[in-house]
């Protein structure tokens, strides 16, 4: 039985929306095994989401319709990426409309309008966090769109699903390009979802917050839907980082049993994903923030030789 | 020998008179003319002496006025110096002029006593602790404040230190924080992520502990010592019991001077395991963070098991201690220390050989060795920055005379180094109980407490974890208490925090704060 590819595109929204829960709560019970504790349970992000939309709104008198349209802008636009990126089958319509370069921008959106939500109130916090996390983005993007760049080159286009294709197709070869790409992405996707060392998710400490500071004001189901949106941009990055990196096991076509087929692959790379990036947030102190711009230039340095490389030698 | 006393005594000749009835004998008391109070303090700073404390207290009681006190430390000496102060004139030369420490001394005894500190022109007049909310009128610690009566409540209004120009913005942190930590206001002028300044305005948890004493018995008023700081209750009821003993010449039974070292020993371990591990979680690496407070968890059942509570709140008392050591007592330390050292070091020992922790915590938050002597800072404060203050060692008491501590001084004055010092002092702590436990005399662990004299003053100081506690007691016309004065080391260590900051980035002040970890509660009492 052969699904239609718009039925792939609703099973993906349908998936990203469902599963990234679980898998917050899944990185979340894994840093708690690491660090000698007792987890509160894969479902606890469910159980929070479902918390923050049973309680009242507490908003603040100068919050103006940027303030509370942001949490759904965020919710919306993040769900449209679980469009493009694929996660279990290449066959994406959507994809044709919005390569990676798009994507980015989707990402960017979301930044741009969190920051402004987080100067909207005024207080000294939001402020502060906007202004740390546009210092970061200044720094991430670039550094991405070479790391994608050089997978690109590899695939020859932009469009992820044809990038997924080719790799998916190809050889297992270790390609130097590649390898440094892949390296500089890891780093980027710690900086954009907001992990160790680059801010801590964690943390009640306001002076230290980054993404945390801008969203501090936001409560009831403003805060749900950022929290969920958040949830599902960290598998995302996770889901890209497969799909540009080690696409195996992906479906080409809609057929159900190489969908369900794909979705074990997907979530087997993503358990063993989590815990590389939790051996990395446990062993690691955060990073003094000025040196962010030194960690993250390091990635576009990676990245730039994966593209070098890939002309040299490939 | 005193030599801080002899300095005194040679400038001000037939003016100043050694009081009697202070207790203990090595710390003598001076009363000089209050005209010439200034002279003491720049006296005392080219002797180089820090000025400990100052306070006040209202005399009434016995006829006279008030009086002034000042407290003076250089090694192993202190030295009280005592001014009168008229009721038709009461105000008092500052000593700000030459000891930056008096600022806030002055402004908090102005504030809930009344006298006004005069001479300096950069004198600073702004309520301390007191709040702008409470009448500038009411001052509590004289005898003629009613303290049963509801306070009133008025408008008011307190001048923060501004910075202006292109770029700079203010950010004001507290009193109310996210984390499980006491009330106090921070307020930083930043530029860009860098910190300009940082003004404190404590005071959140006042409590009018100082009052509260002078309602209570001698023997009750331990328990309130020992709710100061919660976290050093040992330490301050331990400081509180040697002045009413000092005053009332009661000499405790050498087994209760020994167990009262061990649990004092034992708040330390507690603490500084505490501290040590919410440094690292303050830098995002929690895995510390939750080894460490599962090494002080099991100090903390270990105390409910010895003493049967898990602070040891309410165990040292006026006479000795409450709580005797089970017949099981010396095993079951022999055994939770061992495996504490090893497990401590093995984690220390991550700690050792974590760059990314490393990094965060060294040449952050530097508090010169001048600040530091400057400002007067006591405990791991000061011993990072290169000052070699401890008084169980330069103040000894029984049985630190016999067992001395070693001293841990480093002089990076970093986070690092604060760190550093609570591990080393960890480390000589669980030295101390195994031979404090040793040579643990036998025999009874409570004297019965003895009469205390009318028109007496006590003087007493303890090294608690966070650094040196001093109590000064008097015994009112019928031998009550007229005065405690308390004074925890945050007062003094505060003051270097705002100091330490300089040059630092916003985001790293949560690690400074907590490298410092002064108590709110000591300092607003």
């Amino acid at each position: 039985m052969s699904l239609h590819p718009f039925v792939i595109e609703l099973l993906q929204f349908a998936l990203l929306l469902g599963l990234a829960p679980a898998f917050a709560g899944w990185v979340k019970v894994l840093k708690c095994r690491v660090q000698g504790r007792t987890a509160p349970g894969i479902l606890q992000p469910y159980r929070d989401i479902r918390r923050l939309f049973g309680k009242d709104i507490v908003l603040a008198e100068n919050a103006s319709w940027l303030f509370r349209f942001t949490p759904y802008l965020t919710f919306g636009v993040t769900a449209i990426a679980a469009g493009i990126i694929p996660l279990i089958s290449v066959d994406l319509p959507l994809s044709a409309t919005a390569d990676v370069i798009a994507l980015v921008m989707l990402f960017g959106i979301v930044r741009f309008f969190t920051a402004l939500a987080g100067m909207d109130i005024g207080t000294a916090f939001g402020g502060m966090g906007s202004s740390r996390e546009m210092t970061i983005a200044s720094l991430a993007e670039p550094a991405m769109l070479m790391a994608i760049f050089t997978v690109s080159l590899a695939s020859n286009s932009t469009s992820l699903t044809q990038m997924v294709s080719v790799m998916a197709h190809s050889e297992f070869v270790i390609r130097p390009s590649l390898a440094f790409a892949l390296a500089a992405f890891i780093l980027i996707a710690l900086a954009e979802t907001g992990r160790i060392p680059v801010d801590n998710p964690a943390t009640h400490l306001e002076l230290t917050m980054i993404h945390e500071a801008m969203i501090l004001e936001y409560s009831g189901r403003h805060l749900a839907l950022i929290e969920w949106a958040g949830m599902m941009k960290l598998t995302l990055f996770f889901a890209l980082g497969i799909a540009a990196f080690c696409p195996w096991g992906i479906a080409t076509g809609g057929d159900t049993g190489l969908l369900l087929l794909a979705f074990v692959a997907l979530s087997a790379k993503l358990v063993v994903g989590a815990c590389v990036m939790v051996l990395i947030e446990t062993g690691l102190a955060k990073l003094r923030i000025f040196r962010l711009p030194e960690f993250l230039g390091s990635a576009f340095l990676l990245a730039t030789l994966g593209m070098i490389a890939f002309f040299i030698l490939e | 020998m005193n030599l801080l006393r002899d300095i005194i005594m040679t400038h001000f000749g037939t003016n100043a008179v050694l009081c009697n009835g202070a207790y203990p004998a090595d710390v003598p008391q001076i009363l000089v003319p209050r005209e010439q109070f200034e002279d003491v303090g720049w006296l005392m700073k080219e002797a180089g002496a820090r000025l400990a404390a100052e306070w006040g207290v209202d005399e009434t009681l016995f006829g006279r006025g008030f009086a002034l006190l000042a407290c003076f430390a250089r090694d192993t000496e202190y030295l009280l110096v005592k001014c009168d102060i008229p009721l038709d004139d009461p105000t008092f030369p500052s000593l700000s002029k030459k000891h930056p420490t008096a600022f806030r001394f002055e402004r908090q005894i102005l504030s809930l006593l009344g006298l006004t500190p005069t001479g300096h022109v950069h004198s600073d007049l702004r309520p301390w602790i007191k709040h702008e909310d409470w009448p500038v009128d009411a001052w509590p610690l004289r005898k003629s404040f009613a303290a049963a009566e509801r306070m009133p409540r008025v408008e008011g209004d307190y001048k923060w230190v501004k910075a202006e120009g292109e770029g700079v913005y203010e950010i004001p942190v507290g009193p109310v924080h996210a984390g499980i930590i006491e009330p106090g206001h921070f307020r930083f002028q930043a530029m860009g992520e860098d910190v300009l300044n940082l003004e404190q305005r404590l005071g959140y948890t006042h409590k009018g502990i100082e009052k509260r004493f002078e309602q209570l018995f001698w023997s009750d008023g331990a328990r309130l010592a020992g709710r100061v700081s919660g976290d050093s209750t040992v330490a301050h009821a331990l400081t509180y019991c040697r002045g009413v003993e000092a005053l009332s010449g009661t000499v405790i039974a050498p087994r209760a001077a020994w167990l009262r070292a061990i649990m004092l020993e034992r708040e330390r371990i507690a603490n500084h395991l505490g501290d040590v591990g919410a440094i690292a979680n303050d830098a995002a690496f929690t895995f510390f963070f939750y080894q460490f407070m599962r090494l002080k968890e099991s100090v903390l059942r270990g105390n409910q098991r010895l003493f049967g509570h898990r602070y040891l709140m309410d165990r040292v008392v006026p006479g000795g201690i409450s709580a005797d050591l089970p017949a099981d007592g010396k095993v079951f330390i022999d055994g939770e220390l061992a495996t504490l050292l090893t497990e401590f070091e093995r984690i220390v020992n991550i700690y050792d050989l974590n760059a990314s922790l490393d990094d965060r915590l060294r040449s952050t938050g530097i508090l010169t060795a001048e600040f530091a002597r400057e400002l007067g800072t006591v405990g791991y404060v000061a011993r990072a920055s290169g000052q070699p203050v401890d008084c169980r060692i330069l103040a000894p008491f029984s049985p630190y005379d016999l067992i001395p501590p070693r001293m841990t001084v480093l002089n990076s004055g970093d986070v690092h180094a604060r760190a550093w010092v609570r591990i080393e002092e960890v480390r000589d702590s669980i030295r101390l109980i195994r031979e404090l436990l040793a040579t643990l005399p036998d025999g009874e662990a409570l004297t019965p407490l003895g009469a205390v004299p009318s028109d007496c003053s006590s003087f007493s100081v303890v090294e608690g974890w966070r650094g040196e506690i001093i109590y000064w007691l008097q015994s009112g016309p019928k031998g009550e208490v007229n005065r405690c004065a308390v004074r925890d080391p945050s007062s003094v260590n505060w003051l270097a925090l705002e100091q330490a900051v300089h040059g630092n980035i916003v985001p790293d002040f949560p690690l400074c704060n907590k490298s410092f970890n002064q108590s709110y509660s000591g300092n607003d009492l």
